[in-house]
């Protein structure tokens, strides 16, 4: 199968397996209240993250042009048949590409002052090798959803299993499992997210799972802790005495019960995953096409004079929007479902 | 209280073996000797050039098992170096790792120090004068700021900071190092500031949250009964009891302050361990890169273990048994 | 809401406290609820008033407004308390400081949070000492040792040097009550004082009180839901329902002759009143939350004697002798006289 259709069949399993735990968290009165109330408090910040969504998920679908009629300009016949997303169509290169850096909404080139092929027409101005720099921030956020967002649906589900299965049997398993995290826990991320990308190799499922790997650990620790409380609950040991098995316990009490710490650590592990991702760019080792690869290319364009700022300080912004709606977001989360305050509400 | 120690040594010592066997599963077999030898020698280098180089660095021996000498293994030497700080010399350039540590370490010091002091001077009477404003909006207004200085990046902090303080008000060099007393100074300026910058939001957050959850509790309410002032309360109440989840976050961190800061120390141009890093980084350079996240890790393990008996100092309800 | 038994104009010598009209409220899903809803007391020179109601009545907001040390974001909205001639709540902090602690002292509920953990108890009550006192370090801790003796904390020497979490309950208390008397308060507000000790602590606790009282001439505000402490300290009874006082008497007053249905239910429910065989007489129905009241009396729902008015008007005081109030449309109607500016709900 084309490699492009499977990434389209793995979005599409995505947003539907998000879409099937949205509907079913509506059926419970706390999850609607929560959600009602979180759109109530910060309606602003969730219409900007929307935004990001839909932008990334407009650079998700890609497919093939139909026809091949009307050639491009300097393109072969191999690139007509490349899959383009939605975002891609918007900025054809035909009607967007230049030969080097120019600034935004000018005529003319930045170097050398050539009148530019499409002049006018660049929001942002293009970047060292010509590219719209609009274009490529809004391709940015795909990546962004990708890093923070797909790593962490990853993480929590392994995390929960690990924390959940450690919290629950005790003795052996419990033993072993807590070893694991502690001897990952024990290893500098930083150092060892950079010495799992040397060994895995640089591409973006690579760094998605050197992230996966250093991610899970600190949700794990906080998992088994919460379960350990849990498991010695009342209404736990009375659903043990009536006869209840192990699974049903599991999966009845104990994790709705973690609910509430798994929507928190998603919002926080997102960003910390993005603003990882951009370090790691920085180091050279990020992803490609990552507003982090965008400002490591950038930055040494801050040495000339006059400067070039645009790409940097385009990437640099959407990156903050992104983090700055997702903690302000997660605050808001963490406020409505602090235990303290559900009880209050029930 | 030492029975507790010797036996968190023990447990660390096993946490140690783990990692030194994770990192054996990275480094000799998730990349193999192949792998790095080609890296280092390039990659249409004939099969005899790829041999010998591994034979220089010790990556010519079976991996898990030698059946002429049983203890002579890529396995068994590994943990016998790693667990004598015997590390060997660097894939990339031959010289050996340990002179290499040995040159980082000062200059690494010599910038996660003042950092590390400078950030606890400026972040933790932050908190308390957060905590002291707490619902006034001075409050809110604090905490806003350090939700904006949270979600910049550490990396545009330190572009924006190099920019402005270096280039455009000119007060410091823009980068490099010298470690001659009087001018060492002005090269580390514009980095610990940055640093600083950079982690402020976060812990300023994150002592807000403690002072201001300590200053719910019941203690404190007899306090005010009393006729303690909140100014009072916050140092002499507040601010003692906060300090287990305080050291926490703190204590753990001294040890590792000698790796340095991989991306201060990179983009100002610091000589330190964390400049190494990212040169091994560069130069494919696996020796040296499982050498700092072995001792990274050591130094880890080391500030948990203090940072345990920390809390027996100051909170004498904690005893380690 | 009750009104005032008759303004106060005048400042009486004998009169250590004096609160009138006390409305404290808290945030409610609408408006603010008033969980204090009109409170006066009085407090005389070395008397013991007891305030009694059952849990959410208010008697312990009642006693924190009074020091003004009410949790955000309860606050309080009107009344006056006065400490002699000056109102609490027109002070300033800084003055109010010098109140808390020195003329007017609290100890709480829970021994075993209100004291700081990782202070020792000697220089807690140190610094109860040298808030309110310029001496030295030394000269404080000799008191503190003193004060200790006399709570009869055994061996005080060592216990000076002792963190909260090494004493028991009941040596917490007595550290409590020892560093709330330290700088020789006129006043002492006790709220549930006992409620979180042991029973055979709690008479312990009790006699101490007694006898610290005896000794220094503290006027004591104890504010407790157990009528069993009530009748050991008590000069006078105050009974507290839904925010509102219902009746206010001395000690012989409403142990022994209560004439408010509410008063006279919780007496008899106490277990120790029921004979051998016979059921334990309960009052039918609950306490209403705030923000559920009842129009009219609030205890109208629950009362056996409930007639026309006590659905449509909060009763009045109804003034059943010197000392003896009563807020009830009934008494007011066996007293003959009308209720006195009940208000439409």
């Amino acid at each position: 199968m084309e490699p492009y259709l499977l990434s389209n069949a793995v979005v599409v399993v995505l947003v539907g397996g998000l879409a099937a735990a949205l509907a079913s968290a509506r059926r419970s009165r706390v999850w609607r209240d929560a959600g009602r109330e979180l759109v109530r408090r910060r309606p602003i910040v969730l219409a900007v993250l929307l935004a990001y969504v839909a932008i990334g998920l407009l650079d998700s679908l890609a497919w093939v042009s139909g026809s091949s009629a009307g050639t491009t300009q300097g393109a072969d016949t191999v690139s007509i048949h490349k899959p383009r997303s939605a975002i891609d169509r918007l900025f054809p290169d035909e009607r967007y590409r230049e030969k080097s850096y120019s600034a935004p909404l000018a005529d003319r080139e930045f170097l050398g002052g050539a009148p530019l092929r499409h002049p006018g027409r660049h929001l942002l101005g293009t970047d060292l090798l010509g590219r719209d720099v609009l274009y490529q921030t809004l391709k940015g956020a795909r990546v962004a959803l990708l890093v923070g967002g797909f790593t962490t649906l990853i993480v929590i589900p392994l995390a929960l299993l690990f924390g959940v299965v450690a919290g629950y049997f005790g003795g052996r398993v419990d033993d072993v499992i807590f070893f694991l995290i502690s001897t990952l826990a024990s290893m500098p991320s930083l150092l060892l997210l950079i010495a799992l990308i040397m060994v895995l190799g640089r591409g973006p499922v690579q760094v998605c799972v050197a992230l996966g790997i250093t991610g899970w650990v600190g949700f794990a620790r906080v998992v088994r802790g919460e379960t350990l409380k849990l498991r010695e609950l009342d209404y736990v040991h009375a659903a043990r005495a009536l006869g209840a098995s192990d699974a049903r316990i599991v999966l009845r009490h104990i994790v709705p019960n973690l609910m509430h710490l798994v929507v928190i650590t998603f919002v926080l592990t997102f960003s910390g995953f993005v603003l990882a991702e951009a370090v790691l760019s920085w180091l050279g080792i990020g992803i490609d096409g990552s507003w982090g690869r965008m400002i490591d290319q950038a930055r040494d364009e801050l040495s000339r004079d006059p400067i070039i700022w645009w790409n940097l300080v385009s990437a640099s912004v959407a990156l903050f929007g992104l983090i700055l709606a997702v903690n302000l977001l997660g605050d808001a989360v963490r406020d409505i479902l602090d235990p303290r305050t559900l009880r209050e509400r029930a | 209280m030492w029975a507790y120690v010797v036996r968190r040594l023990a447990y660390s010592l096993v946490i140690i073996l783990g990692v030194l066997f994770l990192l054996f599963v990275l480094f000799f077999l998730v990349t193999t000797p192949d792998d790095i030898a080609r890296k280092a020698v390039g990659e249409k280098a004939p099969p005899q050039a790829l041999e010998q180089w591994k034979k220089n660095h010790g990556y010519d021996k079976p991996r898990f098992w030698n059946r002429e000498h049983p203890a002579d293994s890529m396995l068994v030497d590994h943990f016998r170096r790693m667990l004598t700080f015997d590390f060997g010399n660097s894939d990339a350039d031959d010289t050996p790792i340990w002179r290499r540590l040995r040159s980082g370490a000062g200059p690494s010091l010599s910038l996660t120090l003042p950092l590390f002091a400078l950030g606890l001077l400026l972040t933790i009477p932050l908190g308390l004068l957060v905590a002291f404003f707490r619902e006034t909006y001075i409050d809110r207004m604090g905490v806003v700021l350090c939700v904006l200085a949270m979600s910049i990046s550490t990396v545009l902090y330190i572009i924006g900071g190099q920019y402005l303080i270096a280039r455009v008000l000119r007060w410091f060099p823009i980068s490099g190092f010298d470690p001659s007393p009087v001018v060492i100074g002005r090269f580390l300026a514009v980095p610990v500031l940055v640093g600083l910058l950079a982690g402020v939001g976060d812990s300023v957050r994150f002592y807000r949250a403690v002072f201001v959850e300590e200053s719910g509790r019941d203690y404190v309410r007899t306090a005010r009964a009393k006729g303690c002032g909140e100014a009072r309360i916050l140092v002499h109440h507040v601010l003692r009891n906060s300090l287990v989840p305080i050291l926490t976050q703190v204590v753990v961190v001294i040890p590792s302050l000698v790796m340095g800061s991989i991306l201060l120390e990179s983009f100002f141009g610091i000589p330190g361990l964390g400049s190494i890093t990212v040169d091994a980084i560069n130069a494919n350079d696996f020796a040296t890169l499982r050498t700092m996240v072995y001792l990274g890790s050591l130094l880890f393990i080391l500030g948990q273990i203090l940072t345990d008996v920390s809390y027996t100092l100051v909170d004498p309800r904690v005893r380690l048994e | 809401m009750s009104t005032p038994v008759a303004p106060a104009p005048r400042h009486d010598p004998e009169t250590v406290l004096d609160v009138r009209g006390l409305v404290t409220s808290f945030p409610g899903p609408n408006h603010r609820l008033a969980v204090v809803d009109g409170v006066d007391l009085t407090l005389a020179r070395g008397e013991t008033l007891a305030l009694v109601g059952e849990s959410g009545c208010g008697k312990s907001l009642t006693a924190l407004s009074i020091l003004r040390l009410v949790p955000k974001p309860g606050r309080i909205d009107r009344g006056t308390v006065r400490l002699g001639a000056r109102d609490l709540r027109a002070l300033p902090v800084t003055e109010l400081r010098r109140v808390r602690g020195h003329e007017i002292s609290m100890i709480f509920q829970e021994p075993m949070t209100s004291l700081n953990p990782v202070v020792t108890a000697g220089k807690q009550v140190v610094e109860a000492i040298r808030l309110h006192e310029r001496v030295s370090s030394t000269q404080a801790r000799r008191r503190a040792l003193t004060l200790f003796e006399q709570v009869g904390i055994p061996d005080p020497a060592s216990r000076l040097n002792a963190y909260p979490h090494q004493l028991s309950g009941g040596m917490k208390q007595r550290v409590m009550i020892a560093m709330a008397l330290a700088a020789r308060p006129s006043v002492l507000i006790a709220d549930e004082p006992t409620t979180a000790l042991d029973v055979t602590i709690q008479g312990q606790i009790l006699d101490l009180l007694r006898e610290l009282r005896d000794q220094l001439g503290t006027a004591i505000l104890l504010i407790t839901h157990d009528l069993g402490i009530v009748n050991e300290l008590a000069d006078r009874i105050a009974v507290m329902y839904a925010g509102h006082l219902v009746e206010v008497g001395t000690r012989r007053d409403i142990l022994a002759a209560p004439r408010h249905p509410y008063t006279q239910g919780l007496l008899r429910s106490i277990p120790a009143r029921a004979q051998r065989g016979e059921r334990l007489a309960e009052i039918a129905g609950v306490v209403p939350p705030p923000g559920q009241w009842p129009t009219g009396c609030r205890f109208a729902p629950r009362c056996t004697r409930a007639f026309e008015p006590c659905t449509r008007l909060d009763p009045g005081p109804t003034r059943l002798s010197a000392n003896h109030t009563a807020w009830c449309h009934a008494v007011a109607q066996e007293e003959g006289s009308s209720p006195v500016g009940g208000v439409p709900a």
